[in-house]
């Protein structure tokens, strides 16, 4: 049995209480699949209709023809398989230099112990307090013109991977975990001869798998989901994301077809939640609450 | 997200005879050297990120100091014009538009979303059954992608075969113009990013009511409190700190939005929904003045730092209690 709550089990074990709490669970069940789950099942049928259907109003609950049209009309019209492509390097390559260089420097702040340790520390500590957003434009200007090498990373993937990489949450969460792992365990690898990188490899990434699921969600998600950036970095059209590429195909598509892509937009992720909730809602409750 | 990492054991036996001087051996032999080549492998591991943080993080936040200062075009150069890019900006009859949409959204989004995921998250715990199913569902509008959601809720705004009017005419209510209205549109905004992210809140808040003990309601309850009186005097005082929490946070990420009025409104009606944000990404691409931009920018990293810091304070005090 869980522990008590606000209402007793006293006061719902009676027959009134029974009858309230079943009224109000109807109830949440109803407003919930009314407000979270019917926009989604209007989104996947509306794909299904015919274009008058669509338009109609009183709108139809059900589609009258059930057609697929919407969707193969999306994925060829509108060249999704090349902006999901797109999408699927980006994250992949930011989640993959997240890991590599997130993970490194995590393991050197965190067990040997460089000069300036704490200030560099710092340094990426602080950078949580600046909002990403507000720094969006010299950022931009930044990657179009790298300083001393002069190279443009426009409509390049390494202008999603590279800054991705400056993420001070996941550092952090990956550091406060290493700062964990007692000193002892990584000396007596040591001593059997292991090098750093071994040690970082057979031992610590070992040991740590939980928090690097974490990163990896978090990381996945945050440029799978992201626009104003990859909008930012991306004009020529066939390199960019779908989440861009949406917005800007979304005025001369008819609304079926852009309903279709919106839908095939969303499975990549919706199908990541459903696959690992058990994760990602215990990640979000205990990260929460612990800050 | 902590959990404790599974205790190793070490056999003694790993520290064999010859191993022990060679590891002593290399304490005392040439310290410097030692100290250097410890150095060199620590700054290995360390420099790919140093340099991603040092050229996408350190170097853009001075940057948009200095060219908050400047005439910059890029490829051609600065030229210093000191605090003209604030007056020009500040002059801008959109600024005030922006900031005054900006704050307002802040105060709508930080009403109804605050209120409304605590609300569900205390009827949440109440529940006996189906908690996996009411968590799911509560989250899976975060999952879908934000340009999606505001796409979706775009066309359920539309005037015309929109569902928003639609369940208006269905239930005899006088229709409303949604995101075409001036005066509507902005709150219309703040329902989709309440329906969008509130999901987080939720488990959040979730996870905190669940903290509480037991025994702080049923002590209420014998000195003869009733639900209200318990949400007053256990329930609100226990979580008093997550909801602060997430309030700053609330606070920082809405004052940054810009896919919502982008995607939705494009600004308008009538600059009705023109964000800072918004207004900085104009600057930058549609009037190529990236001075501007930067000014703006200063003007919003400042008042957001401020709330940020407040938030770090609190949490790294909390984080030592723990």
């Amino acid at each position: 049995m869980s522990t008590r709550t606000l209402v007793s089990p006293l006061a719902l074990a009676r027959p009134r209480g029974k009858a309230l709490y079943w009224t109000v669970f109807a109830g949440v069940v109803l407003l919930f699949a009314l407000s979270f789950l019917f926009p989604v099942y209007w989104m996947v049928t509306g794909a299904m209709k015919s274009p008058d259907e669509v338009a109609r109003t009183p709108p139809t609950l059900v589609p009258q023809h059930w057609s697929l049209g919407g969707y193969t009309d999306a994925w060829d019209l509108m060249d999704l398989p090349t902006h999901l492509w797109n999408t699927v390097v980006q994250a992949t390559g930011a989640w993959l230099l997240q890991l590599v260089f997130c993970t490194a420097a995590a393991y050197a702040l965190s067990k040997l112990k460089p000069a300036f340790g704490k200030v560099i520390l710092g340094g990426i500590l602080a950078t949580l307090m600046v909002p990403a957003q507000a720094l969006v434009v010299p950022k931009y200007l930044t990657v179009a013109d790298l300083p001393l090498i002069h190279t443009s990373l426009l409509n390049d993937p390494l202008g999603i991977w590279l800054p991705a990489v400056a993420n001070a949450f996941n550092l952090y969460l990956l550091k406060r975990f290493f700062d964990q792992i007692p000193r002892d365990v990584l000396e007596a690898a040591e001593i059997d001869g292991a090098g750093r990188l071994r040690t970082l490899w057979s031992i610590v990434l070992p040991m740590s798998r939980p928090v690097l699921g974490v990163v990896s969600i978090f990381a996945l998600v945050a440029v799978w989901q992201d626009f104003l950036w990859p909008l930012m970095v991306f004009s020529d059209t066939d390199k960019q994301p779908i989440s861009v590429a949406l917005v800007q195909l979304s005025q001369n598509i008819p609304l079926t077809v852009l309903i279709a892509a919106m839908v095939i937009a969303s499975i990549p992720m919706v199908v990541m939640f459903l696959v690992f909730q058990r994760h990602i809602i215990a990640g979000i409750s205990t990260g929460g609450t612990k800050g | 997200m902590k959990t404790a990492s599974k205790p190793v054991a070490l056999p003694p036996a790993a520290l064999g005879a010859p191993e022990v001087p060679r590891s002593a051996g290399r304490r005392t032999g040439g310290p410097w050297r030692r100290r250097l080549a410890d150095q060199s492998r620590a700054y290995a591991f360390l420099i790919g990120g140093l340099l991603c943080f040092a050229l996408f993080s350190w170097y853009p936040a001075i940057r948009a100091v200095v060219i908050a200062f400047q005439k910059y075009t890029p490829g051609s150069g600065a030229e210093w014009v000191g605090t003209a890019n604030f007056t020009r900006v500040f002059h801008d009859p959109e600024f005030t538009a922006a900031w005054r949409n900006t704050l307002t959204f802040t105060l709508l989004a930080l009403l109804i979303g605050f209120a409304v995921p605590f609300v569900m998250a205390l009827v949440l715990n109440e529940l006996r059954h189906a908690k996996a199913f009411f968590r799911v569902v509560v989250y899976l509008p975060v999952m879908i992608p934000p340009v999606v959601s505001a796409l979706l809720w775009k066309w359920f705004y539309d005037p015309g075969a929109g569902l928003a009017n639609e369940a208006l005419r269905y239930l005899h209510l006088p229709t409303s113009n949604w995101s075409n209205g001036a005066d509507t549109a902005l709150v219309s905004l703040v329902v989709v990013a309440t329906w969008a992210n509130l999901g987080g809140t939720v488990l959040i808040y979730l996870a905190a009511l669940q903290s509480i003990p037991g025994e702080l309601y049923e002590a209420a309850e014998l000195d003869g409190a009733n639900i209200w009186q318990r949400i007053r005097h256990v329930t609100i005082p226990q979580t008093r700190f997550i909801i602060l929490m997430l309030m700053l946070l609330q606070i920082i990420a809405t004052m940054q939005v810009f896919t919502e009025p982008f995607v939705i409104t494009g600004g308008g009606p009538e600059n009705a929904t023109v964000t800072v944000l918004y207004l900085i990404y104009k600057y930058a691409f549609l009037y190529n003045d990236f001075g501007g931009a930067c000014a703006l920018s200063v003007m919003l990293l400042v008042l957001l730092s401020a709330f940020s810091a407040v938030y770090l304070r609190l949490t790294r005090s909390a984080g030592e209690d723990v």
